[in-house]
């Protein structure tokens, strides 16, 4: 185990530009998703906990989708957009999609309407009640949302290796081919690494939104 | 300082639900109006209407002599007291007050004067960097209504602003709510469906049963007077006796006694209604006088509560409140019911009779 972990050091050190261009690749594989997700996910998200119609087409789709493996979508977007880097964020995209939704749709949904009312009924106009009240009320929630999110794209990016859009993953599958647990540990543990990092440090950004005394659930 | 009127305001959620039923009221400037009625009358709907939470499906919310109906809420200068009391759990005591006044781009300085002024009113000094969740129910109560004062409003909205605290708090703060309201110019609204609230509050009362008006006036009159059966049941406490009554010539029969009808009265059946309070032990020169076993007595500290089944028809009680000192006996106990005390009401359409 050990000369398994010397080897891939060795490795990583003599292949460094190389491990190098593949994080950068793997941490674009999981800005451009996350990025797409939040500027789509987060005001559906909103819309959905004001709509019971938006609501429940919205949910029910990207339920439907979470069942389909990353896998599945990333072969089925070959056809459309070949083998490449756009094909892994397509699949990316569908995957941070939910959890941002959901918890959106949650955190949103989940302001008690008295408190809602009683911003109206004093005269806060719509954009004020959104900026002072609503989204720091749903911020902590929307937060767990994107940690989840955020950990499970940084997991799956490993799968993009096999569209041919790089990233840690590449290692990961050479790892395999020659049957060299050294160079599948150049790409795993970077990637294990990350979504640690991701968790703490999102976990930490999510208690600071909390403001004392305020529980929200979840 | 404004008047408030509502004009036949109607709201109806559905062709069975309809709350508030062609309502009549103007409120002026240092007035305070509280609506009563049992729950589900139609009072929040009311504030609601008022306050442009909801749209009525007819009528008019005037303030001052402007129609406000078509505005949202912000352009009406309202103030609300809700009975949940819907703080910002996220802000601290200073910032759910100031809340209140950060949509009028007024200098920080004159809001932070506000606030000092309105939670030195209320004792909220020692709370203000608090949050919501580290208070108690009391002091939540306090800053909902200092979030509320710190407007200077148009028109005040209270909806059972009470009703989440404990009796003996309640009755505190009914005092502090009567010293605080006494101070303000604007015309305010108070929803209860506890009529001592009602009755020591306001100086003008509306009483609503099932979307309609049933009687507006000073609750010394609304005491005195009941416009009809309704009201004279609901205020009052301990309830007012009534008895529907089939008349004979000019008299009534209650049990074995029979009762002269006031002059000019022709309706065929009626309802008699007396005060717990008002039924007396006989004196001298008493006319009236009805008599009963007591198979209930219930102390109430300076007054006992007497139920008696009346002499002649046991399915009639008679309830009376009557001086802890007094003797009395439990067999055949005899009540003087004065005749000015006495309310008649028509047994159809149950409206008072003059
Ligand atoms: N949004 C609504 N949709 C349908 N019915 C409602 C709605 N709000 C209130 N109601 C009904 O209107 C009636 C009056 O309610 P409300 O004004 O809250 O009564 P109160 O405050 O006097 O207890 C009740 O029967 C209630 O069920
Ligand atoms: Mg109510």
């Amino acid at each position: 185990m050990l000369t398994t972990l010397q080897n891939a050091y060795q490795y990583a050190l003599e292949n460094s530009d190389r491990v190098f261009t593949a994080l950068q690749q793997h941490l674009l594989l999981v800005a451009v998703p996350l990025a797409i997700g939040l500027v789509v996910g987060l005001p559906l998200g909103w819309w959905s906990a004001r709509s019971r119609l938006v609501s429940t087409v919205m949910l029910n789709t990207f339920n439907a989708l979470r069942v389909i493996p990353s896998l599945a979508v990333l072969f089925l977007a070959v056809p459309f957009l070949g083998l490449s880097f756009w094909s892994a964020v397509l699949a990316l995209t569908l995957l941070v999609m939910p959890p941002i939704l959901i918890s959106t749709d949650v955190a949103f949904r989940n302001i008690s309407p008295a408190i809602r009312e009683a911003a109206t009924g004093m005269g806060m106009p719509p954009g004020d009640i959104l900026k002072t009240v609503e989204l720091p009320l749903a911020l902590p929630v929307v937060i767990a949302g994107i940690k989840t999110a955020t950990v499970e794209v940084i997991a799956s990016a490993t799968l993009a290796a096999f569209v041919g859009a790089g990233g840690l993953g590449a290692f990961i599958v050479l790892g395999f081919a020659v049957y060299d647990p050294a160079i599948l540990l150049v790409g795993a543990l970077p990637v294990a690494l990350l979504a640690l990092l991701a968790e703490v440090g999102l976990s930490a950004v999510q208690r600071a939104a909390q403001p004392p005394g305020v529980r929200q659930p979840l | 300082m404004a008047k408030l009127e509502l004009q036949n305001l109607t709201k109806a959620y559905s062709r069975d639900i309809v709350p508030v039923k062609k309502l009549n009221l103007a409120v002026e400037d240092n007035e305070f109006l509280t609506l009563v009625g049992p729950s589900g009358c139609g009072k929040s709907t009311i504030l609601r209407l008022i306050a442009g939470l909801d749209q009525p499906t007819e009528g008019r919310v005037m303030i001052g002599d402007r129609d406000v109906s078509p505005l949202p809420p912000g352009d009406r200068n309202i103030a609300m007291v809700f009975q949940s009391y819907a703080l910002y759990p996220h802000m601290t005591v200073r910032d759910n007050v100031a809340s209140g006044l950060k949509m009028r781009h007024l200098p920080a300085g004159d809001i932070q004067k506000r606030v000092q002024e309105v939670s030195g009113v209320l004792g909220l000094d020692p709370l203000l960097d608090r949050k919501p969740a580290k208070l108690s129910g009391g002091q939540r109560q306090r800053v909902a209504l200092a979030r509320a004062l710190v407007r200077n409003p148009d028109v005040f909205l209270l909806d059972e602003p009470l009703s989440n605290l404990d009796a003996l708090l309640r009755e505190q703060v009914r005092a502090d709510l009567k010293q605080i309201f006494e101070d303000q110019k604007s015309p305010i609204v108070y929803v209860t469906h506890d009529q001592t609230e009602a009755m020591t509050l306001s100086t003008k009362v509306a009483v609503l049963s099932e979307g309609h008006l049933q009687q507006l006036g000073h609750p010394h009159d609304i005491y005195k007077t009941p416009a009809n059966r309704f009201v004279a049941s609901f205020i009052g406490s301990p309830q007012m006796n009534l008895f529907p009554l089939s008349r004979s010539g000019n008299d009534v029969a209650l049990g074995d006694f029979r009762l002269p009808l006031p002059g000019g009265v022709q309706a065929a059946s009626v309802i008699l209604g007396i005060r717990p309070e008002h039924l007396r032990l006989p004196q001298e020169g008493d006319a009236h006088i009805v008599s009963g076993n007591v198979f209930l007595v219930e102390n109430l500290g300076m007054h006992d509560l007497v139920s008696l089944k009346v002499q002649g028809d046991p399915s009639l009680t008679l309830r009376a409140l009557i001086s802890a000192d007094a003797s009395w006996s439990k067999e055949n106990l005899k009540l003087a019911l004065p005749p000015e005390s006495i309310h008649w009401f028509d047994g159809e359409t149950e409206q008072r009779l003059k």
